[in-house]
C-alpha cells in the first residue's frame, strides 16, 4: 500500500463490451468510480451489472477490442483476478466450509506471505470491525454461523487485506428485512470510515438510492443513466428508468409552439406546458414522467392558476399511513397521485371514487424523458 | 439433535438391518478362532488358524498381490477418475454430455463381458497377462466408480469458492489445492475407498486377466474353498476386515482441521 495513490479515477471503463457466446452481457458501458465513493451498478435481473463487477474483479475479461479496463491508471484487461488487489463479497457469501472462521479470515493474509506473528492481531482486529466477537466466533465452522454472522465473516475477510476497491454483489439479499437494514448503515458508515471504494450491486433501487454516492442504473447490457441517487430520481433520463426508480406516471404529446419558459404540448386529450430540453421541437412527439408526488388532484373548477391540469375521476383512495394514494382515471390512463397525510386537513379523504377531479402538477415538477435505449 | 426414543416397530427394523449386515461377519470372526478343522461345530477357542497363515505362502502371495494391484490401481484409477470429474463438472466442451452418459457404462457392463473383452483386448495387443494386466483391468471397471463420486461431490459444490480463493491471492493452482480438494476430499477418499475395494475383492474379470501364475487374494480363497474349507481363509477373512475398519477410522481422522492459534482455549 506504499505506492502513491493515482489521482484519477480508481476504475475507469472504456466503451466495455463482454459477450458470452452470442449473448451480449455488457455493451459499450463506460464509467468512472472516484476514489471512495460508495458506487453502486443497479438494475433488473440479467441487465449486465454482475458482469460488470465480475469484469473489475477480473473474472471475465472484455471481448477482444471490447474496450479498456483501468484499476488506478493501470490497464488490466489481461490481469488475473489475484493480481489486482481488490476485495469482494459474494452474494451467497461463499465462506470456505472446510476452515474455521478465523482461517477463512486469514486465507488471504497467507496468500500475501504475511509474517505469522502479524496474522492473529489483523485476523482479531478485522472481525471487531464487522462486530463479531473473536473469542466467541474465531473457531467456528461457516455452518454454525447465521446467516448475518456469515456476511460479517465474509466482510471481514475481504476488509482485512485493506483492498483497494470492495466489490459487493447482492450481499443483502439473503437477510431479513430488519438485518438488511442495519448492514446498509454498516457498510455506508464503513465506507466514510475507511475511505475504502466500494462498488455495490443490487437490483433493489431503495437500497441503492439509500447507500450510494452514485449509481450506474443498468438495463438491456447497457449503462440507461448515471448520477447521483437525487439526479436519477428526480430527472430519470429515460422511460425504464423513470419506471425503475420510484413510481412515475407518463403522459405523451406532441410539441405545439414555445412558451417563455418552455414549450406548450397538445395531449392527454389536453394542453399543458413542459420546461424546455435540448431535443425538443416544433411538432415532435414528447413523453415526460411526472412522480405521484409531484401531483396535486383537485376539484374540477379548483385548480390553482398557472399549473398543469388534466380532468379525470377517482377510481380509488389508498390508504399508507404516511401517504394517501389517489388514484385517478384520465382517458385511457391511471395516474397515481401521492398525498401527504396532514392529519385533520387530509383533504383526499373528501374523494372518493367516481369525484369528478384534476391532477395538476407545476410545468417544472416533471422530466422530459428519451426513449430507451 | 434430540434424545428420541424409537418406536418399537421402527427398532425391530433396525435389529434386523443389523443382523442381516453383521450377522455373517459375526459368525465368521467366531470361527476363525474354532478350534476344529471342520468349521461348522465350535470346538474351544485357539488362535492356531492365525499362526497358520504364516505357513500358508499362496495366502501370504495372493494378499501381497491383491495389496499391489489394489493400490496401484486405486492411486491411478483416481487420479484420472478425478481429472475426468474436473473436466465434466467444471468446463463446457463439445461431447461432455455423450462422456457423461458413457461414464455409466463400465458400471452397469456385467463383469463377465468385461473381463473377457478386456482378455480379448490384452491378447490382441500382446499384453503379457499377470498382476499387470490384472492393475490395467482394475483401472479400467475403477475410473467410472472415482468419476461418478468425485462428480457427484463437485456438483454440490460452490463455484465461487475458487473466485473467493482467487480474489484474495491465491492463483488458479494454489485455489485448487487449498479450496477445491478439501471440499473434495470427502469425495476422492470415498471414491478411492470403493475403488479399492472393488479391486481388492473382484474375482470374475480378474480370473479372466492374470493368465497362469498371477492370483490375487480371492482366487487363492476361491482355490482353496473348492479344493478342502481350512478355517485360515476366515482367519485371513478376519485380518482383512480388521484392516479396513482402521483403515476408514484413520481416513476420517487425518481430514481434520488444525486450529490458527494454538495457545487459545477452544470455544464451543
Amino acid at each position: 500500500m506504499a505506492e502513491a495513490p493515482h489521482a484519477g479515477p480508481v476504475v475507469e471503463f472504456k466503451n466495455v463490451s463482454k459477450t458470452f457466446g452470442t449473448y451480449k452481457a455488457c455493451i459499450d458501458i463506460s464509467l468512472r468510480i472516484e476514489r471512495g465513493e460508495f458506487f453502486s451498478l443497479l438494475g433488473p435481473s440479467g441487465c449486465g451489472k454482475t458482469t460488470t463487477l465480475r469484469l473489475i474483479a477480473g473474472f471475465e475479461e472484455p471481448d477482444v477490442n471490447g474496450g479498456e479496463i483501468r484499476i488506478d491508471g493501470e490497464f488490466v484487461n489481461k490481469k488475473r483476478p489475484y493480481e489486482r488487489q481488490l476485495g469482494m463479497v459474494f452474494q451467497n457469501y461463499a465462506l470456505f466450509p472446510h476452515l474455521s472462521v478465523e482461517r477463512n479470515i486469514a486465507f488471504g493474509l497467507e496468500m500475501r506471505a504475511t509474517p505469522k506473528t502479524e496474522v492473529p492481531g489483523r485476523v482479531e482486529r478485522a472481525m471487531k470491525m464487522v462486530r463479531l466477537d473473536p473469542g466467541l466466533f474465531a473457531r467456528r465452522k461457516p455452518a454454525q454461523l447465521s446467516g448475518g454472522q456469515r456476511q460479517r465473516v465474509a466482510l471481514a475477510r475481504a476488509l482485512v487485506l485493506e483492498p483497494r476497491i470492495l466489490l459487493l454483489d447482492e450481499p443483502l439479499g439473503a437477510l431479513d428485512l430488519k438485518l438488511r437494514k442495519e448492514m446498509q448503515l454498516e457498510l455506508k458508515h464503513l465506507n466514510k470510515e475507511l475511505g475504502m471504494t466500494f462498488v455495490f450491486v443490487t437490483h433493489d433501487q431503495e437500497e441503492a438510492l439509500t447507500m450510494s454516492d452514485r449509481i450506474a442504473v443498468m438495463s438491456n447490457s447497457r449503462i440507461a443513466q448515471l448520477g447521483t441517487p437525487a439526479e436519477i430520481y428526480e430527472c430519470p433520463r429515460t422511460p425504464f428508468v423513470a419506471r425503475f426508480i420510484g413510481e412515475s406516471n407518463f403522459f405523451e404529446g406532441r410539441c405545439r409552439g414555445r412558451t417563455a419558459a418552455g414549450w406548450q404540448v397538445d395531449g392527454e386529450g389536453s394542453t399543458f406546458e413542459i420546461p424546455h430540453h435540448p431535443s425538443l421541437t416544433d411538432g415532435a412527439a414528447v413523453r415526460i414522467a411526472v412522480r405521484p408526488e409531484w401531483l396535486d388532484v383537485f376539484r374540477p373548477d379548483a385548480v390553482p392558476a398557472g399549473e398543469n391540469a388534466l380532468p379525470g375521476t377517482v377510481r380509488e383512495v389508498i390508504y399508507l399511513g404516511e401517504t394517501l394514494h389517489v388514484l385517478v382515471r384520465v382517458g385511457e390512463r391511471e395516474v397515481a397521485v401521492a398525498v401527504r397525510n396532514e392529519g385533520q386537513l387530509t383533504r383526499p379523504l373528501t374523494f372518493k371514487a367516481g369525484d369528478p377531479v384534476a391532477v395538476a402538477w407545476m410545468r417544472d415538477d416533471c422530466q422530459v424523458l428519451e426513449a430507451d435505449a | 439433535m434430540k434424545n428420541q426414543r424409537l418406536p418399537y416397530w421402527l427398532t425391530l427394523g433396525v435389529a434386523i438391518v443389523f443382523l442381516f449386515m453383521h450377522a455373517p461377519l459375526m459368525v465368521l470372526v467366531l470361527f476363525s478362532f474354532n478350534d476344529s478343522k471342520f468349521s461348522m461345530e465350535w470346538k474351544g477357542f485357539t488362535t492356531k488358524w492365525y499362526e497358520r497363515l504364516a505357513e500358508r505362502q499362496d495366502i501370504l502371495d495372493g494378499l501381497y498381490s491383491s495389496l499391489t494391484v489394489g493400490l496401484a490401481s486405486t492411486v491411478i484409477a483416481t487420479v484420472l477418475g478425478t481429472l475426468m470429474a474436473l473436466a465434466l463438472a467444471r468446463h463446457e466442451f463439445r461431447g461432455r454430455r455423450a462422456m457423461e452418459a458413457l461414464l455409466y457404462v463400465p458400471i452397469v457392463t456385467p463383469e463377465i463381458v468385461v473381463g473377457i473383452s478386456l482378455l480379448i483386448l490384452f491378447m490382441a495387443a500382446h499384453f503379457p497377462l499377470g498382476l499387470g494386466s490384472i492393475t490395467v483391468a482394475h483401472v479400467a471397471f475403477n475410473i467410472s466408480f472415482v468419476a461418478v463420486v468425485v462428480h457427484a461431490r463437485l456438483q454440490g459444490m460452490d463455484r465461487n469458492l475458487e473466485e473467493a480463493a482467487m480474489i484474495l491471492g491465491a492463483d488458479e493452482i494454489t485455489a485448487f489445492f487449498r479450496v477445491t480438494v478439501p471440499q473434495l476430499w470427502p469425495g476422492i477418499l470415498s471414491g478411492a475407498m470403493l475403488a479399492f475395494t472393488m479391486s481388492f475383492d473382484d474375482y470374475v474379470i480378474t480370473s479372466f486377466v492374470a493368465g497362469t501364475d498371477a492370483a490375487t487374494l480371492p482366487m487363492v480363497v476361491y482355490t482353496m474353498v473348492k479344493k478342502n474349507i481350512e478355517p485360515s481363509v476366515n482367519a485371513i477373512s478376519t485380518v482383512v476386515l480388521i484392516a479396513t475398519t482402521i483403515l476408514i477410522f484413520v481416513a476420517d481422522r487425518a481430514g481434520r482441521e488444525k486450529p490458527l492459534t494454538a495457545e487459545k482455549a477452544p470455544v464451543e
